[in-house]
């Protein structure tokens, strides 16, 4: 398999504060990667680095490209797209304006109706709350939205920041049902981000753990997870 | 009585001019989250740019196509040259900006056209309109522009995917980058659409106020006081808030004694300071809320 996103040696700067210390890592087309870490260990710095919203060296290519020097903008019109922490929802807007937003990049209007429709099946509390201005939505129902709308960009790549933040389990369940789903079936490669490691080694494939800007430990998911010394060392639970 | 139908009549005539003002102060503002000074002055160069074009022999409507362009492209211009590099800069650090600007436009005008008043014509005329001594058909002209623009607007920021653009990249401009949105380039739109409906602004009321660079001095104040009173988030708020402040003005200069002529600019001001202490969304602004 080739290497999608290939990340080398990332480096990344808050003013004068380093945040990352040097992370390589790579994802395959079609995989369901999770990075893993507690607090303030460089998650969210990491995805924000691959999309240019952070100062950052070091190398990371797409497809075999570099993204360095391009903008946010551009790296997310080549099919990345980026679910932030936070949700990043329009929140004065409808729920079918966020999702209309996130084709707006793509080029001619062909299909995003028929996509929007897909995303209600996807998400059927959506398609009931269609006309309802987002900020409306409860937590969960926004994060439906933030995973719909980036699908409605039909990435090839999709980067998602602690998509269980602030849900109940159950509705986290449904969540990583449903990445699970669009990972194998519409073949979008997925990068998610999490603190809730057991349900995230559960859903990947491959797992990484980041520790205070650093990779630690890679590895197949299930190792890991099986694998006692990680799990309490790094993990938690 | 008829003297109060007749004084609301002819507040609305001068309401359609701050109406159109502060739609162009609403298109800034929900760009970049400022007060443009140099709105009015801007406007007052488009318009001496159409006086030109008509000077030299160019149809009225011509002009006006061609002085919407140029005007555009302005706006555009100012944007990317002064104020992109100013973007993360202080408020206060804009406002300076702003003010020179303001100053240099003003001098700039003066230099090349000098401060005589000028003559500006009206493609409406100026005869009584349907027979009412106080409202002139230029001044229904002005009023039917007026609310011909806000009508555009409304359609092109809801029904196309330019405008749902720029309205995402206004509320929220990192979300609006992760949807592939150049929001810098959103923010060089408003301008130049500010700019150019400032242009029909300044074209529509030099008829009543004649051209000179320092037309526009009082007008951008109720422009102000109209977009501040209407919500400084709603263009639809401007426009009402701009037939307002007309209103208000010359109930005001007619009924309490002592206001007459001369103190009418110190209503606006005082208005801008009530709405701001009673309530500062404005009558249809969306008031902000931080989650904390």
């Amino acid at each position: 398999m080739t290497a999608m996103l290939n990340v080398k040696d990332l480096r990344a700067y808050y003013g004068q504060v380093q945040a990352l210390h040097g992370l390589e890592f790579a994802l395959n087309e079609g995989s369901l990667t999770t990075l893993l870490g507690a607090n303030g260990a460089g998650k969210t710095t990491t995805l924000r680095a691959i999309c240019n919203m952070v100062r950052s060296t070091g190398a990371i290519e797409f497809d075999g490209a570099p993204l360095a020097g391009r903008s946010t903008e551009n790296i997310v019109r080549l099919g990345i797209a980026h679910v932030p922490q936070g949700r990043g929802t329009f929140t004065t807007m409808t729920v079918e304006e966020n999702l209309q937003l996130g084709a707006i990049s793509r080029k001619g209007k062909a299909g995003v109706v028929s996509d929007i429709e897909r995303m209600y099946d996807h998400f059927p509390v959506l398609k009931e709350r269609h006309t309802q201005q987002a900020g409306t939505l409860s937590g969960g129902e926004q994060q439906m939205l933030a995973v719909a709308r980036a699908l409605m960009l039909r990435p090839r790549l999709m980067l998602l920041d602690e998509p269980s933040f602030g849900l109940a389990p159950l509705i986290v369940r449904d969540l990583f049902k449903i990445l699970g789903k669009i990972n194998r079936e519409d073949k979008v490669t997925i990068l998610v981000v999490e603190q809730n490691a057991q349900l995230a080694l559960e859903l990947a494939d491959k797992a990484y753990v980041i520790e205070t800007g650093r990779i630690v430990m890679s590895g197949n998911a299930k190792e890991i997870a099986n694998n006692e010394d990680v799990r309490k060392s790094y993990l938690g639970y | 009585m008829e003297l109060f139908t007749n004084q609301i009549l002819a507040g609305i005539a001068t309401g359609a001019i701050y109406a159109c003002m502060a739609l162009a102060v609403v298109m800034i503002y929900q760009a970049i989250d400022h007060l443009n000074f140099a709105q009015g002055e801007m406007a007052m160069f488009s318009t001496f740019f159409s006086w030109q074009l008509m000077q030299w022999g160019v149809p009225y409507w011509w002009a006006f196509l061609i002085t919407l362009a140029f005007s555009f492209a302005g706006g555009i211009l100012i944007e990317r040259l002064l104020f992109k590099p100013l973007a993360k800069a202080p408020i206060l650090t804009n406002v300076a900006g702003f003010i020179a600007l303001f100053a240099i436009i003003n001098s700039v005008a003066g230099l090349i056209w000098d401060f005589t008043i000028k003559q500006y014509p009206t493609p409406f005329g100026s005869s009584p309109f349907l027979g009412s001594q106080l409202i002139s058909t230029h001044q229904a002209g002005m009023i039917g522009v007026t609310l011909g623009l806000l009508v555009l607007l409304y359609f092109f920021f809801q029904f196309t995917r330019m405008g749902l653009a720029m309205r995402a990249a206004a509320s929220l401009p990192e979300s609006a980058r992760l949807v592939g949105i150049n929001t810098s380039w959103m923010i060089a739109l408003g301008w130049g659409m500010a700019a150019a409906i400032g242009s029909i602004a300044g074209i529509l009321i030099a008829p009543v106020v004649f051209l000179e660079p320092n037309m526009m001095g009082g007008v951008l104040i109720y422009g102000f006081a109209a977009a501040v009173l209407g919500g400084l988030t709603s263009p639809l708020g401007a426009v009402v808030g701009g037939f307002l402040v007309g209103v208000f003005e010359n109930l005001a200069g007619t009924y309490i004694p002592g206001v007459g002529n001369e103190l009418k600019l110190p209503i606006a001001l005082a208005l801008i300071i009530t709405v701001l202490v009673v309530k500062p969304a404005g009558l249809f602004g969306r008031p902000i809320v931080k989650r904390v």
